[in-house]
């Protein structure tokens, strides 16, 4: 499902006094099976945009464009459940929503909203609890006996459970452990490469942008600042800090390397496994070491 | 849906009104809900409404944020007007229509206590309009004071309401999320049969109640780790003070209700 965003502006309390501009002129395609990172700072629109992509939101001005549904400012919406059920998100402490007495019927709600019988929703929940690393033990728990880490695990299953074509994420690590995160962070990107999903990741981590990231969107103000790959993204450093944003941790590894070397290093490595690459090839080279 | 609510929203401001003390409005209010029914023909009427109408003025609130008050009450001031017109039978008869009558009287008597109501809402809301519901809390519980002799727990009943008050956007906020969240998963709050309707509410209320429990054990630990242990020997950061606006406010006040008590019929 191709996902074109036109023109998209959203006011809050449109004709109050506390009418506030949340997003302007926003143009961004995504194309099916990308994995698409948004970027930028609290206040910048991010969950703003991401909570249009299945009606949460209706545009003041301008169209989405999902899949075959096209919806356009001004007009009214009928039976957005069929787009809510062909994109999936998990919002930030998904944990919050839980609310079932056993781990089986949270995970079972989704599906049965959009109209499964209890026998093929918990089919469904046999199938995707081992994707989030989850045992069939704890189905007849009651979620509000698991950890932290294991109640986000079983919301973000009862998302998936509902089997969307476009899977968006609004920060799914915060508040997680550094192991939890790493975890969390590589099901998606497994489910994103195996199932071919579209994924949608609104993150605050550098990191995690430039290592899974096909495309950044950088968000400024409610404005569309940039686009591209994440080599374009993060070549512009500036740029990047001219709108109060962090660079990934390998890329100011390298800037510092730049200055005690005096060095200038077109492509900077976005991962640890590049970094070593950049190492290694620069070891081999050799460093001129002028002082 | 829910960012609509405008329930007494402070409007922040530096006029006469706004520098108050929380006692003296309070006060005046209290006085003022007294008054409003002393007030039985047009002199006094109009002396009322001079008072509210310069205080109004006095606060310099843009005239839709009392409309704003007013609104969700109209319909009880418009269904005592009606009910007035229809129900008193007394002086001229203005108007017949089959067994329909209304009199001078009833109509007298229907304006007279719209105007109540509409003067008792617009005091009240230039209230909570130009307080921040912590003056509100602290003028109370200075002006209850004198019942702690009586073992009312003044302190801790100011406290509990600043609480609430504190907490009424966080809660809203809080519903909205998980509004948002369910409706994600499919559920449907706004259209469908009523019983499924009533049915969506509990995926909404338990998560809404889980947290509540869970942020007031998180704030009494919090409160307890910064040595909180009630009333006694508390000092405060924020003193009221009575100013000389406060005497001239309570002094026009008590001449107010003086007069109208002298012209009423």
């Amino acid at each position: 499902m191709d996902i074109k965003i036109r023109q998209l502006e959203h006011r809050y309390q449109m004709n109050t006094p506390f009418e506030r501009l949340a997003l302007c002129d926003i143009n961004i395609d995504i194309h099916e099976g990308t994995y698409l990172a948004v970027i930028g700072h609290t206040g910048s629109g991010k969950s703003t945009i991401l909570q249009h992509l299945n009606g949460l939101l209706l545009p003041t001005k301008g169209s989405i464009q999902l899949g075959d549904r096209l919806i356009k400012a001004g007009e009214k919406q009928k039976n957005l459940k069929s787009v809510r059920k062909k994109v999936g998100i998990v919002f930030q402490f998904p944990e919050h929503q839980l609310f079932e007495e056993t781990v089986e019927k949270d995970i079972a709600f989704g599906p049965m909203n959009f109209g499964a019988s209890f026998e093929e929703a918990k089919k469904k929940v046999k199938e995707v609890l081992p994707l989030v690393g989850l045992g069939e033990e704890i189905l007849h728990q009651s979620p509000f006996e698991l950890s932290g880490g294991q109640m986000r695990r079983v919301a973000i299953a009862g998302v998936l459970a509902m089997e969307p074509e476009v899977l968006v994420l609004d920060e799914p690590t915060a508040g997680l452990d550094p192991k939890g995160r790493n975890e969390i962070m590589e099901l998606f990107y497994r489910l994103h490469k195996e199932k071919k999903l579209t994924t949608i990741l609104v993150t605050h981590s550098m990191e995690d942008a430039a290592k899974y990231a096909d495309e950044i969107a950088v968000l400024h103000q409610g404005e569309l600042k940039m686009k591209g790959s994440p080599k374009e993204i993060f070549r512009l450093t500036r740029e990047l800090e001219q709108l109060g944003l962090d660079l990934p941790e390998s890329i100011k590894f390298v800037m510092k390397l730049e200055e005690k070397f005096s060095l200038t290093v077109e492509d900077k490595p976005l991962t640890l496994e590049e970094t070593a690459d950049f190492i290694e090839a620069l070891l081999k080279e050799g460093v001129v070491y002028d002082r | 849906m829910i960012d609509n609510i405008i329930i007494g929203k402070y409007v922040p401001g530096s006029t006469v009104i706004h520098r108050m003390d929380p006692r003296a409005k309070l006060l005046t209010i209290f006085l003022y809900v007294f008054i409003v029914f002393f007030a039985n023909n047009g002199i006094t009427y109009f002396l009322l409404g001079l008072f509210t109408f310069i205080i109004i003025l006095l606060t310099k609130l843009p005239f839709s944020f009392l409309w704003n008050g007013l609104k969700p009450v109209i319909w009880i001031v418009g269904f005592t007007f009606l009910l007035h017109i229809l129900v008193t039978k007394e002086g001229d008869m203005l108007f017949r229509f089959g067994f329909f009558s209304i009199y001078e009287e009833g109509l007298r008597q229907g304006f007279f206590i719209s105007l109540r109501f509409i003067f008792l809402i617009f005091m009240t809301t230039t209230l909570t309009l130009t307080t921040t519901p912590i003056e509100i809390t602290d003028g109370m519980e200075s002006l209850l004071k004198p019942f702690k002799k009586f073992k009312l727990p003044v302190h801790e009943l100011a406290l509990m309401m600043s609480i609430s008050l504190r907490f009424i956007p966080t809660l809203l906020e809080e519903t909205e999320k998980i509004l948002k969240a369910q409706m994600a998963r499919g559920v449907d709050f706004t259209s469908g049969p009523v019983k499924e309707r009533i049915k969506a509410i509990v995926p909404l209320l338990v998560p809404l109640f889980i947290s509540a429990f869970k942020r007031a054990e998180e704030l009494a630990t919090a409160m307890e780790a910064r040595g909180y242990r009630g009333s006694e020997g508390r000092t405060k950061i924020r003193q009221l003070k009575w100013g000389a606006i406060d005497s001239i406010m309570m002094a026009s006040i008590l001449l107010l209700s003086i007069i109208l008590l002298l012209l009423r019929a």
